[in-house]
């Protein structure tokens, strides 16, 4: 069996490259081995892909949701709960948060829904490509005016985003590299939209139109030439800047919070060799982001990052859901459930601008901290669902718990977690109140259900179980 | 009681999803009404004539009770240039008062800073719906956000037994104590310590509150009793805010706008008249808006997404009637098939914020705008 220490890793590993485990699939992945679990989770190929005919079954309308919230967050849920692919569902995430678009503008879940599929299928491969693949998104090119820029009128919104947002970072190019990346993209636009009504709908086409193109001569990044949008993704991508700044993305995402991204040109990242680290796997493979992704799991300073990082709603929420179980059918109810992120300030598939979410600490205010509290308490705290019975199977299985040991296993099972002594101490004197809990008779058994219940909502409140 | 000093309080009413402006404020005697109405217009023995030209409709009732009492102010033709007509970005544009680029603070909790700089008072703003609305939020501005009964407010609301409760709070308290110099955990531990001070604030507040009326079994009728009850306790709140809908009506209208409308006005119906008897309606007004209204011409059984739309303030210091103009509904007239826009919504925060609330509307909504005078 895997000793403690193995658990703690696998646990760590599992709530950054997923969204957490339960303790029953921990065993399993530390009885097979960290490394080989990593192999696992970068060849999502490997486990089968989330069934999406039951959710039409249950769902019908969020197959093909249109511009309507909750609809379009449900198919969403539905794969984030159901992901037997975790690192996959975790990388179209990632990539949601950096190659942001939202329903505020595009106005149709379809399209929004169609990129987190692209997302899921590319999201581990090769940057260069990715890049190109979302350059001709018709989603993208609609939600930052693609379609506008024309040969004659330059609109310069994708072209400057791609290169401050996407790709390099403020402070890595200048104003007239924007203008010229913006000229090479001129002509790529999407087909007539057809209107949704009455005819329904339709999907939005990916359009080259040479005859709106620029093709005169443009200087970019020191190059010079006739140069299309495919040659500017091709220099973007051999800058040294590129890879410091996907690098310090997935850092952020996967190991420890940086400051938010307006500020990267101004302040160092936190561990700077780690980001060179990263940023050689990237260039050495020719942009794969799979080996960067393999070195990061495995490195030192992955392993050493437990709870740095400050879980955003969607981890929240779908890290409990997977965690207490009875959700993997997208049920009636679902679409209010699908609407937690939300109201813990993370509107999926609408994030508030192009820049993304901020993470970090401004995760939280007044009401987005009682909303997450709340909502894993709740949880946590029903004792109808299935993961919520396995833990209490494990603690019973334990047999009599002293109030420090009741403290100690719940904290295992939730985790581990490790908390500072002050809130241990809170913790314990609860635990100390309630005196030892048995189970050695029927109303013994409920009284301690309920009082470990309580205990894991209490823990759930806890400042410490907000970080991942 | 606070209450009693009479401190203008305001109370925000978003209806969610754009609300069909020509249905509301019906235009009853304008034939385009009926040409562009075929398959959702009201007929005329189901509208309440407010005038020669204009009508609510009957399942609106209670508004129309408000307007003959002189208390209802009806503002015509509300938007602003270049509406998106995307349900959240118009929302956000409502909420921050930036129209151009995406805005990182609320103009309530602009306000809520400018009442309570030292936050000093946790509840200065109470919300009730499922989040934080965008209209209240600033990054270190306390809002207390009531997300179901008012009576279950508060961190872990399914610890009920009261001991346990008491115990688990403490604990909740004392787990969150500033740590100097830490940071983020700091920060969490100031968050949570506010909103527990709400928690415990809020919480006397049903327990004084005697109803002498009956509310609707409705959402939002429950939501405004809550913020009846945190009126009528005298926390010192300025700002409530609640939410209904969806008022997005592209099929099946007409049903749905009634059911919504109707929940609406007895809703406030029964506030109004609740504050009255307990003498603290005086210093009250009420703002009601939502995102857009929606397209002159049906789609066979609802409307699409629309620009202009009508905005109601009300309350015993509001004077009541017609402001501004009704747009044409000449097909010339229309932007894109939508009643072009001739008022900016804020205009009528300006006109709330320097008539009501006293404060400077310039720095809160971004710019000057001009004011309506439905506000002595």
């Amino acid at each position: 069996m895997a000793n403690q220490d193995d658990i703690a890793l696998m646990a760590h590993l599992m709530r950054r490259a997923g969204f957490g485990a339960s303790r029953d699939e921990l065993e399993a992945r530390a009885a097979k081995g960290y490394e080989a679990t990593v192999e696992e989770l970068l060849d999502p190929e490997s486990q089968p892909p989330v069934d999406p005919y039951e959710l039409l079954r249950y769902q019908p309308a969020a197959l093909l949701p249109g511009g309507q919230p909750p609809m379009g967050n449900v198919n969403y849920m539905y794969y984030l709960v159901g992901t037997k692919r975790p690192l996959q569902e975790k990388m179209a995430l990632f990539w949601h948060h950096v190659l942001a678009t939202g329903n505020s503008k595009v106005d149709n879940y379809d399209q929004l829904l169609e990129q987190i599929e692209l997302f899921r299928n590319d999201g581990m491969g090769n940057y260069r490509d990715l890049l190109l693949k979302i350059a001709k998104n018709p989603t993208m090119i609609f939600w930052l005016d693609n379609n506008q820029n024309h040969g004659t009128a330059v609109n310069e919104n994708w072209g400057r985003e791609l290169l401050e947002l996407f790709s390099l970072g403020a402070g890595n190019y200048t104003e007239t590299d924007v203008r010229e990346a913006s000229r090479a993209f001129t002509g790529w636009t999407f087909e007539t939209k057809i209107p949704r009504l009455p005819y329904g709908r339709f999907p939005w086409k990916f359009e080259y139109r040479p005859e709106d193109h620029d093709d005169g001569v443009k200087e970019f990044l020191g190059h010079r030439g006739h140069l299309n949008g495919e040659d500017i993704i091709d220099i973007i991508v051999q800058q040294p800047a590129c890879a410091r700044f996907i690098c310090r993305h997935l850092y952020n995402f996967f190991v420890a919070d940086e400051p938010q991204v307006p500020a990267w040109s101004l302040e160092q990242p936190r561990d700077p060799p780690a980001i060179d680290a990263m940023a050689k796997a990237f260039r050495d493979s020719n942009f794969e982001i799979r080996p960067v992704l393999r070195l990061l799991f495995n490195s030192d300073f992955f392993k050493n990052a437990r709870y740095k990082h400050l879980k955003s709603p969607a981890e929240v929420v779908v890290g409990t859901l997977r965690l207490v179980g009875g959700y993997e059918l997208p049920k009636p109810g679902y679409g209010e459930l699908s609407m937690q992120p939300s109201y813990m300030g993370q509107d999926l598939l609408n994030p508030p601008s192009v820049e993304g979410w901020h993470t970090g600490s401004e995760w939280i205010n007044s009401g987005s901290l009682m909303a997450r509290i709340n909502f894993v308490a709740d949880r946590i705290g029903d004792q109808s669902l299935p993961g919520v019975r396995a833990i209490i199977g494990r603690l019973k299985a334990k047999g009599n718990l002293a109030p420090d040991q009741l403290v100690s296993e719940c904290l295992d099972l939730l985790g581990p977690i490790d908390v500072r002594p002050d809130t241990r101490k809170e913790l314990t004197d609860q635990a100390k109140q309630w005196g030892q809990l048995s189970w050695d008779s029927e109303p013994n058994a409920q009284t301690a259900a309920q009082r470990a219940t309580q205990m894991m909502q209490l823990i759930v409140a806890t400042r410490e179980y907000q970080f991942a | 009681m606070a209450a009693a000093q009479k401190v203008p309080v305001l109370v925000v009413v978003q209806l969610t999803g754009g609300n069909d402006y020509l249905n509301t404020v019906i235009p009853y005697n304008n034939t385009l009404y009926q040409d562009n109405r075929k398959a959702v217009g009201i007929p005329e023995s189901q509208i309440l004539a407010i005038d020669n030209e204009y009508g609510l409709p009957q399942y609106m009732a209670p508004m129309k009770k408000i307007w003959d009492e002189g208390k209802l102010a009806i503002m015509h033709g509300v938007g602003y240039l270049d509406s998106p007509r995307s349900h959240f970005r118009s929302m956000d544009i409502w909420h921050t008062c930036e129209a151009d680029k995406v805005g990182t603070e609320g103009w309530l909790g602009r306000v809520v800073r400018e009442f309570d700089p030292k936050k000093e008072n946790v509840v200065t703003a109470v919300s009730f719906g499922p989040c934080l609305f965008r209209a209240l939020a600033v990054p270190g501005v306390p809002v207390a956000c009531v997300a179901g009964a008012l009576e279950n407010y508060g961190f872990l609301p399914n610890i009920q037994e009261p001991t346990q409760r008491q115990q688990v709070l403490d604990r909740f308290s004392r787990m969150y104590q500033p740590i100097e110099g830490s940071g983020v955990m700091d920060y969490l531990g100031t968050t949570g310590l506010d909103s527990l001070r709400g928690a415990d604030i809020l919480k006397v507040a049903p327990s004084l509150y005697k109803a002498s009326v009956q509310y609707p079994n409705t959402s939002i009728a429950s939501k405004l009793r809550g913020i009846a009850q945190v009126h009528l306790a005298g926390l010192g709140t300025r700002v409530f805010y609640c939410d209904h809908g969806s008022f997005d009506s592209h099929a099946g209208q007409n049903p749905l706008h009634a059911k919504l409308w109707t929940d609406v006005t007895e809703g406030l119906d029964a506030f109004m008249t609740d504050l009255r008897q307990h003498d603290a309606a005086d210093n009250v007004i009420v703002l009601m808006f939502s995102e857009f209204g929606r397209r002159v011409r049906d789609n066979g059984s609802g409307t699409d997404h629309g620009a202009a739309g009508a905005t109601f303030v009300f309350g015993d210091k509001v004077k009541g009637g017609h402001y501004g103009e009704y747009p044409s509904l000449a097909a010339e007239r229309l932007v894109q098939g939508d009643l072009n826009p001739n008022m900016d919504f804020r205009g009528i925060y300006s006109t709330i914020l320097d008539k009501w609330l006293k404060v400077n509307p310039v720095p809160i909504v971004n710019g000057s705008y001009e004011q309506q005078a439905f506000l002595n």
